[in-house]
């Protein structure tokens, strides 16, 4: 009774948030999708044509450009996710079990997460240059010659795709650890301290206890943990900015699907913005996808 | 004897466990290290010093006047202050309304509250990628988009950078998450005294909710600093924020090579502020952090 009266109070405090929100974020997903199915749609006119089919959709899977940013994007969630989400868990374990340094440890490890995604990419590049980088000064120390690691067509040399990968998945590694640690972290600080206990009395050896103890009572969370990377890393887009620069034919055979998106909607063509919604369907329907197959296998494998 | 003998294997065992433990955090922990060490020292070398191969690991002396040749090469302060004027105005009016929807959603009773809660958490989970394509053809017709000749609104570029982005339902659902804590006993207890919904909001939710709100204007600002993409595509040149200035051409219009000085100069100035914010606002960037899962 108290309450009921009001009723168009409450939609006072909601007006405004759920006009911008209809505006920015539910018309245009379904303004995409349909977009993604009107192959004539013009977008200099913002005009429908009203015949929908998949042709968007068979175009750019036959469109290698797309293709190559679809494997680049595969290849990063691939490789990275599970191995920065390893070397996290072994961090934090790490970081759990020491007491001196460990809120300076934890600080450091943290520094990656608050910085600036181009700013960053912009350092590996340097790091990683053909000629006055780190990287090929320390190779030089084992007597082993300069790389060309991300460098353009120099002279003769031209970086490899497999070297540029290489680049880019260290870079994204360094970068996704900071969040996993901290993720981590806290889960460890929730285990109960009795069941190392047990484990110590029965000395148990420590490996045995990670693998029997702690990765199992983790298991939500390294089930959360991948849920969140697998999203995150089909979106890498930034990184490969930071790295290699915005431009998108020299960069083309290194971009992901995101970079993709995007050039559609710099590029000349009429209907370029079908195909660029086509791929962004494409990239959340994969979203989608891992997301339901992540669930159903925490849901079976996470217990305790 | 055997016993003794055990125990000196165990502590042996442990000992070495403790100095591997430590080894390999060290490590790592200069691994990530790296690239902010050559970052600062590569912005404070010479223009002949960042030539040199195999490079110096330490400045022979330090060019602090890098810093100011940055500034003018890439027009940052411009950029500085459109990032401002950007972050700030979103952080703002973002979480004003992000505390009314939460509010709404968790204390007030109407109809519809469960569908519109609902269809937030279904939209929650779909990648703002989805929304890019449609959102850049609606500022364009909103007259919003500088693409070279200027926008049809007067600093447009400013109102498409700030509007699209203003509700993030993240949090609105972390600030709901809170505010449902709140026992409603509270509630009906203001409400008997004759407070109003909305000095009750202000007087007892917000208060109450202040870390939680501390950290959405944190994920808010660390946003809007970061974000590159879509700046990139509505603003030109006057209207460009920080994160655009980077990638601006830092190369010698002689050899045609990138001043890495100058860059890396540009650089430490992006990272830095951020990184005094987190040192400041460590408790709740950690904690805000844990729980999104979201990057910028």
């Amino acid at each position: 009774m108290l309450e009921k009266k009001k009723d168009y109070h409450a939609w006072l405090y909601l007006i405004i948030p759920l006009v911008l929100l209809s505006i920015f974020t539910f018309f245009p997903l379904i303004k995409t999708i349909i977009i993604s199915f009107d192959n004539g749609y013009n977008k200099w006119q913002d005009a429908f044509s009203f015949r929908f089919s998949f042709d968007s959709y068979i175009a750019i899977f036959q469109y290698p450009p797309f293709l190559q940013t679809l494997k680049n994007t595969l290849l990063i969630v691939f490789i990275s996710v599970p191995l920065s989400t390893v070397l996290a868990l072994l961090i934090a374990v790490g970081l759990n079990s020491i007491k001196p340094f460990q809120k300076v440890f934890q600080t450091v490890f943290f520094l990656p997460y608050v910085t600036n995604s181009i700013a960053i990419g912009m350092v590996f590049a340097v790091l990683f240059n053909l000629h006055t980088g780190l990287v090929n000064g320390v190779l030089e120390i084992f007597g082993i010659d300069k790389i060309n690691w991300i460098n353009r067509n120099d002279g003769f040399f031209q970086g490899s795709y497999f070297r540029k990968m290489f680049v880019l998945q260290a870079y994204i590694l360094w970068d996704a650890l900071a969040f996993k640690i901290l993720v981590f972290i806290g889960g460890l600080q929730n285990i109960s301290k009795q069941y190392y206990d047990a484990a110590k009395i029965d000395s148990t050896p420590k490996k045995r206890v990670l693998m029997r103890i702690t990765v199992p009572l983790l298991s939500p969370l390294i089930a959360y943990i991948m849920i969140t990377s697998f999203i995150g890393a089909f979106k890498t887009y930034d990184s490969v900015v930071g790295i290699f620069g915005n431009n998108w034919e020299m960069t083309k055979d290194i971009q992901t699907v995101v970079g993709f998106v995007y050039q559609m909607l710099r590029a000349d063509s009429i209907n370029s913005y079908s195909y660029g919604a086509a791929a962004a369907v494409v990239l959340f329907l994969i979203i989608l996808l891992f997301t339901g197959i992540n669930l159903w296998v925490s849901k079976k494998r996470v217990h305790y | 004897m055997n016993t003794e003998l055990e125990i000196k294997k165990q502590n042996t065992s442990r000992i070495l466990l403790k100095i591997l433990t430590y080894t390999f955090l060290t490590i790592m922990a200069i691994v990530i290290i790296i690239p902010f060490y050559w970052m600062v020292i590569t912005s404070l070398k010479s223009a002949t010093e960042v030539e040199l191969f195999p490079p110096t690991l330490f400045p022979k002396e330090f060019v602090f006047y890098n810093y100011i040749e940055a500034l003018e090469r890439a027009n940052l302060i411009r950029y500085f202050i459109n990032t401002m004027i950007v972050s700030i105005s979103s952080t703002i009016l973002g979480t004003f309304f992000s505390i009314f929807m939460a509010y709404a959603l968790s204390r007030l009773n109407f109809k519809g509250r469960e569908l519109i809660f609902t269809l937030l958490l279904a939209t929650m989970m779909i990648p703002g990628e989805m929304m890019v394509i449609t959102n850049y053809i609606t500022v364009s017709n909103f007259g919003w988009v500088d693409a070279g000749q200027g926008s049809r609104v007067a600093n447009g570029p400013y109102y498409a950078m700030i509007v699209p982005f203003l509700i993030s339902i993240f949090h609105v659902y972390l600030l709901r998450q809170t505010f449902k804590q709140v026992p409603n006993e509270l509630y009906y207890a203001a409400k008997v005294d004759g407070t109003s919904d909305w000095k009750y909001l202000w007087r007892v939710m917000v208060p109450l909710a202040k870390p939680s709100i501390i950290t959405i204007i944190i994920l808010k600002l660390m946003g809007a600093w970061n974000s590159y993409v879509w700046p990139n595509l509505v603003a030109s040149e006057n209207y460009r924020l920080i994160t655009n200035g980077l990638r601006a051409a830092f190369s010698n219009s002689d050899t045609g090579r990138t001043e890495f000085h100058l860059q890396m100069a540009a650089t430490v100035m992006v990272t830095l502020p951020l990184l005094i914010v987190f040192i400041i606002f460590r408790k709740y960037i950690m904690r805000g952090v844990s729980r999104s899962g979201i990057k910028g």
